[in-house]
């Protein structure tokens, strides 16, 4: 069973605190990656077309220049964050409860106990089909609750939507 | 038909129809100046009355309503019928409610919450007002465990919130007062203006400003806090009347609201999160009230008696770390937390003090955050998720490292109290409780 230990003091060592506790988050799938950058890709296309367009349009070379910069800019910073939001993401099961982190500027750990899960959806839309991808989604009472773990293989959602169902049919407790 | 179905009172298309017949009666009257157009007017004002009315009347020829040992089932719809199933274990509270018109006519409507989902309520309206009150204890005693002949479970009183005092601290709650203000201000302004023409413009302004103040009375004018073993009672309301049963367990979070002059005056609010109650509703605010203003101490005590454990107030608060100043220069002072045998209490709110409690078995998720800034300071956010309701419990700017081990912690005390908490049918022993049937959760 991944991720059995539970005692705080395992943290004493822990220098960044959305770190896992002891071992290591399960990542999701490096194509999440490519799926985030053929998105960058596209915006950054349409970027382009539509300043060379102004460009023309309006005579003004600075528009299509600056178009293209801001562009170009855009779609360097987008490949680079696709990477890296991708690698913050994971997430981590433990006898009792699951931990999901993510976020680069903005950092999240979620915590949830299996017992407060009252139901778990898995999700493709058609862009995360064609790389084969789809998120977990647990939901609680609690509408803040923002557990989604995105860009899982296919095979791996469904089998831990399978595994959260059970564990959360064992530890189901009272509102 | 099936047996044991029944129909809303038969006075409910007329109860219902009589807000369109309100506003219908003022355009009437509007429209009197101008004579061509009176015998037309007319004649839409009662094709208009009568299309409500025949609505009203076909809606109810539609509805019924079924109680049993397990569930109330309601059903209704004339174009889409629908039927709906709530299940009584997952009661989280019932509410009798007589808006003004109802009140005349002597009906009430009878609101059920029940966890779970979006169409977890249900709403009668209009029964009579002795039905709406004999089918209330029916299924607090059903969704007790108890039989269904079980007479109306006795109360004890155990506070009314006098007029008067309601009034003093609406008027010192400075948000409240000033809506107060600029409505009077702008009655000032306009009666000493050289052109009357301008004070049309400016009187939606003041009705609303003035409505705000006005409402906060009557919502929670006559406010009563009794105690039975169906759960609290709270019975409030000058024009609408509310009685909301809460029964026991089913508060989620508590909030103790001071804003500054309360404080002094030693006063202090309570707000609660029941599940169900917020939702769709646009009345949200006045149905998660505990108490809309009393001395500190009392609030603590009736705080103390919805959480469980012994009460918690008075435990030492661990304040925030003093680089919590660079991040939230005002106020950072007031940050803190305490830890009680059963209950987590967040501290937070220079000017509105707000003091924030949840058992550690009703939080349903605990979140750590961290911005940019905070980063750069090693401080993060605890936060400790309740269901939908005015009360968000949010432990801000902790030392980062210590936050994480305190998610930790926390994780684990709402493990154990969930593990110890109480039944869902509240009067029967846990072990008695049906083994198959699956909690909320």
């Amino acid at each position: 069973m991944p991720g059995g230990r539970y005692l705080p003091d395992s943290l004493g060592s822990v220098p960044d605190p959305f770190d896992p506790p002891g071992e290591a988050w399960t990542p999701v799938s490096p194509r999440l990656r490519g799926a985030r950058r053929l998105v960058v890709a596209a915006a950054a296309a349409g970027v382009l077309v539509a300043s060379v367009v102004a460009g023309q349009l309006s005579g003004l070379e600075v528009v299509a220049a600056a178009g293209v910069v801001l562009g170009g800019a855009g779609a360097v910073w987008g490949w680079v964050w696709a990477a890296r939001s991708v690698r913050a993401w994971g997430y981590a099961e433990r006898d009792d409860d699951l931990l999901v982190r993510h976020g680069l500027l903005f950092r999240e750990l979620v915590v949830v106990p299996y017992g407060r899960m009252q139901f778990v959806d898995v999700r493709a839309g058609p862009l995360a089909r064609a790389f084969g991808l789809a998120s977990v989604e647990l939901h609680t009472a609690a509408a803040r609750t923002d557990a989604h773990i995105p860009g899982l293989g296919l095979a791996e959602a469904t089998w831990l939507r399978d595994r959260l169902a059970e564990r959360g049919e064992a530890r189901s407790a009272g509102l | 038909m099936s047996p044991g179905e029944r129909r809303l009172h038969p006075l409910t298309p007329l109860a219902k129809a009589w807000t369109a017949m309100v506003a219908l009666a003022f355009l009437a009257v509007d429209n009197v100046g101008h004579p061509t157009s009176v015998t037309t007017s007319a004649v839409v004002v009662i094709a208009v009355i009568a299309a409500a009315l025949g609505m009203g009347a076909a809606g109810w020829w539609v509805t019924w309503y079924r109680l049993d040992a397990t569930e109330l089932v309601v059903r209704s719809g004339v174009l889409v019928r629908r039927t709906r199933h709530l299940r009584l274990d997952r009661l989280q509270a019932v509410d009798v409610v007589r808006p003004v018109m109802a009140r005349v006519f002597g009906l009430a409507e009878l609101r059920i919450e029940v966890a779970g989902g979006r169409s977890s309520k249900a709403s009668l309206a209009y029964l009579s007002e002795p039905t709406a009150r004999r089918l209330r204890a029916e299924l607090l005693a059903r969704a007790a465990g108890i039989g269904p002949a079980t007479p109306e479970a006795p109360e004890q009183v155990l506070l009314t919130v006098p007029p008067l005092l309601l009034a003093r601290s609406i008027l010192a709650d400075l948000r409240l007062l000033s809506a107060g203000l600029v409505s009077i201000g702008l009655v000032v302004v306009v009666v000493r203006l050289p052109q009357p023409g301008l004070a049309v413009a400016v009187l939606p302004a003041v009705l609303a400003a003035g409505s705000v103040v006005f409402r906060e009375f009557a919502r929670h004018f006559d406010f009563t806090v009794a105690q039975s073993p169906d759960g609290l009672r709270l019975r409030h309301g000058l024009l609408e009347h509310r009685a909301q049963t809460v029964p026991p367990g089913r508060v989620q979070a508590v909030r103790m609201v001071q804003p500054a002059l309360w404080r002094w005056a030693g006063w202090a609010r309570l707000e609660i999160n029941v599940a169900g109650y917020v939702g769709s509703e646009k009345s949200r605010a006045q149905t998660v009230v505990l108490l809309p203003v009393g001395s500190r101490e009392l609030a603590r005590a009736l705080a103390g008696l919805v959480l469980p454990g012994p009460g918690p107030f008075g435990l030492p608060m661990e304040p925030a770390p003093r680089r919590a100043a660079w991040r939230q220069p005002w106020g950072w002072w007031v940050l803190g937390v305490a830890v009680g045998a059963e209950v987590a209490v967040v501290r937070r709110g220079w000017w509105r003090r707000r003091t924030d409690l949840i058992a550690h078995g009703k939080t349903q998720s605990l979140r750590l955050t961290q911005g940019p800034w905070q980063r750069a300071l090693g401080l993060a956010s605890i936060h400790l998720d309740s269901t939908p309701g005015p009360v968000h419990v949010v432990a801000a700017h902790r030392d980062a490292l210590a936050a994480r081990r305190w998610v930790e912690e926390e994780a684990r005390r709402s493990r154990d109290a969930r593990t110890r908490s109480a039944p869902e049918k509240w009067m029967l022993p846990p072990q008695a409780g049906p083994k198959g049937s699956p909690p909320v959760g």
